[in-house]
């Protein structure tokens, strides 16, 4: 299972994650108590984040991805960058880490899908892309969010970044589940990403790799719902 | 029951290895194969000529003394047996399983002249698992050296040259990305063929000759090689393998239901796919697999989609002697009920409403002029073109290698394969780097690796002792 870093402390030689508990795994690792551990943990996998000085950066984080998009937020700017955030989630139940990104950015905006806080959807973008220039823009969340936001920075001609992850195995290269569709070339989504150009990714195909095990994944969480302890199962 | 001399009257015919009825193992992912008795062992032992001028010898990769370990076995010293294979050989059990026995050693062997070549590969291992059974023998080992060298890869070339350069007394930790070690032989080759056990075995072997194991540790990401030379390592040996599945670049290749051979064995075998939901990993095999593709790992493929239940046909674009699997794995394959689809290749898959395969497209191939592999080049007959339904594609037409090392390693040359380049002892262009095995040849056997792995080892612990 891909999970994306959002924050560190060398000293203490932690890495920390955030997940929402959709699937078996993440309910498995939602389920878990400090002191805890997992059998294996390999990374971090993947190119480094480009970041760079650009200028003006919008950065968009959706959802659980808030958490990795607050950490290039801080990374873009300690590298000079101003930088214009944008958190959004389902509804403001969903919606975490506000404060800190409040904090971290020059300016923040907050959007919801049902509008329950902040924007309505991310229309409103629309609006931001027509006043304000912008020399980079990075997105992070659910693929039709990332999707959306590529589709909208398109016709200003800005550069935008977007963090696949889907399906993998290994996270190495070996599996080529990952296989993503960008600028018409195969690449994968582990070792030539996961970051990519948003205006070249073929996001429906993405989207409908992502639903391929559905059913599966269905069942297993099901399974893993009605079994209470699953003591000697084995990870994925 | 020492024999000093051959039988006089030579068996033309080996002595058969005793196999899982087809029907049976069609359904079932043990291990086929099931080994020689002591008795047929000792039976086929006594068919070797014991010739002055082993022939057999030059066509192994590791030099096994083969005349030597089979009189050993004839004369019952089993445990003496095994440890002539292993002066040579650190991963018999795996050899004796899967190496191309017919294309090497037995190739060359003076009996099969007249008639069956002596079964090497069953011999050595009926005497590897002989050894697993009775208990292992750790070998002397040469004194510390006080040098330390990473290898990166628990697979077969990093296996035999972490063995060898421990037994030379050098402290050796190696390095793998994913949660087991065994690389190829516990991702890629499936539990029918060479069971997890029997390589958690040599590398439990290998640990006890003071290997250490680092696992979930991908060198490159985790710590590059600079990054290793720099905190204490003398040397570094890549054995990181072809890992990277290829594509065949058509139309359609991500619908649903269209598996690289690496993710379909990556799944079924270290995942246990087969047994999901119990383990977590899923696996979807439909009715009618097509597995396209004629090497060992489409065998692999083939053969493990049919124990779960599949219709399987193999399609390859050229005929049945270009095959380049083993003739005992088609053979099996077939008697299990793979179908095999001669001079044939895809040119584009088709979905349905929900983007899962249903279909694909195929032509008729010919065979034109040899081309520079030097066997005969497939052309497409024009219009042959015809649609085959299908539910599930896997696809194994090879592996190139994994871009991960060459790209975080400044200063390493590789050729324009994405290959490490190496002299013949796997010295790269870096000082105290090494590499061997499918990172240096692309994607070959277990033994080449092996061999390579070896040969490194050797050049290592030389290296490494010059410099004081």
């Amino acid at each position: 299972m891909p999970l994306t870093i959002c924050g560190y402390d060398a000293a203490k030689g932690t890495v920390s994650f955030a997940f929402h508990e959709v699937g078996k795994t993440t309910k498995e690792l939602g389920s878990m108590s400090p002191g805890d551990f997992i059998e294996n943990v390999t990374g971090p996998l993947g190119n480094p984040s480009e970041i760079k000085r650009y200028g003006k950066v919008l950065c968009v984080g959706g959802s659980v991805m808030i958490a990795p998009a607050l950490l290039q937020v801080k990374a873009m700017r300690e590298a000079g960058n101003h930088v214009t955030t944008v958190i959004g989630a389902r509804s403001k139940e969903f919606l975490m880490m506000e404060d800190e990104a409040r904090e971290l950015s020059n300016e923040l905006y907050i959007a919801t899908d049902d509008g329950s806080k902040g924007y309505k959807g991310l229309d409103f973008l629309h609006g931001l892309l027509k006043k304000e220039h912008f020399d980079r823009c990075v997105a992070l969340g659910p693929v039709v969010m990332m999707k959306t936001v590529s589709e909208m920075t398109k016709p200003f001609g800005i550069p935008t970044t977007v963090t696949l992850t889907p399906i993998m195995i290994d996270g190495m290269g070996m599996c080529g589940v990952c296989r993503v569709t960008v600028g018409g070339k195969m690449l994968f989504g582990c070792v030539d990403g996961p970051e990519f150009d948003g205006h070249q990714v073929d996001f429906d195909q993405l989207i409908q790799r992502q639903r391929m095990l559905l059913p599966e994944e269905r069942l297993s969480s099901l399974l893993w719902e009605m079994g209470g302890c699953q003591c000697g199962r084995k990870q994925a | 029951m020492a024999e000093s001399k051959p039988k006089p009257k030579l068996k033309k015919e080996a002595v058969p290895i005793p196999k899982q009825d087809p029907k049976v193992r069609a359904k079932n992912f043990n291990e086929v194969a099931l080994g020689y008795t002591e008795e047929q062992a000792l039976e086929e032992a006594s068919r070797c000529l014991q010739c002055v001028k082993p022939q057999c010898v030059t066509g192994c990769p590791v030099e096994v003394p083969i005349p030597e370990f089979i009189r050993l076995i004839r004369e019952r010293k089993y445990a003496e047996a095994i440890a002539k294979i292993k002066t040579k050989n650190s991963l018999p059990a795996v050899c004796g399983r899967v190496c191309p026995q017919e294309e090497q050693c037995q190739a060359k062997c003076v009996v099969g002249k007249i008639g069956e070549p002596v079964s090497i590969g069953r011999l050595e291992r009926f005497v590897a698992d002989w050894e697993r059974e009775h208990g292992f023998a750790i070998p002397e080992q040469a004194p510390p050296t006080g040098k330390k060298v990473a290898i990166v890869g628990a697979g077969p070339a990093g296996l035999t040259a972490a063995a060898d350069l421990a037994k030379l007394g050098h402290k050796v930790v190696m390095f793998e990305a994913l949660h087991v070690a065994g690389g190829v032989l516990v991702y890629g080759i499936p539990e029918f063929r060479l069971p997890k056990v029997i390589v958690q075995n040599e590398v439990d072997y290998i640990q006890k000759l003071g290997v250490e194991l680092r696992l979930g540790y991908l060198v490159g990401r985790t710590n590059t090689i600079p990054e290793l030379l720099k905190n204490g390592f003398d040397a570094v040996f890549i054995g990181s393998g072809a890992g990277l599945p290829q594509f065949l670049g058509i139309p359609g290749e991500n619908l649903g239901g269209i598996y690289s051979a690496n993710e379909f064995l990556i799944r079924v075998n270290l995942m246990k796919a087969y047994a999901f939901p119990d383990y977590d990993t899923p696996i979807r095999v439909g009715k009618h697999v097509v597995v396209i593709g004629g090497g060992n790992v489409a065998m692999d493929c083939a053969r493990s989609a049919l124990r779960l239940g599949a219709q399987v046909c193999l399609l390859y674009r050229r005929s049945r002697e270009e095959l380049p699997a083993r003739k005992e794995e088609i053979e099996n394959a077939e008697e299990e009920g793979i179908i095999c689809k001669f001079l044939a290749a895809p040119t584009c898959f088709i979905g349905d409403e929900k983007g899962w395969v249903k279909a694909m497209e195929c032509v008729q191939m010919e065979l034109g002029p040899p081309d520079e592999s030097g066997r005969r080049r497939p052309q497409p007959i024009k219009g042959s073109e015809f649609t085959m339904e299908t539910d599930t594609v896997i696809i194994a037409i090879g592996r190139t290698p994994n871009p991960i090392i060459q790209r975080t390693t400044e200063g390493l040359a590789v050729s324009k394969w994405g290959t490490i380049i190496t002299d013949e002892n796997g010295k790269t262009s870096l000082e105290g780097v090494y590499a061997g095995g499918d990172i240096v040849t692309g994607e070959a056997t277990v033994i080449s690796a092996m061999g390579a792995g070896k040969r490194a080892a050797k050049a290592i612990h030389e290296y490494l002792m010059s410099k004081t």
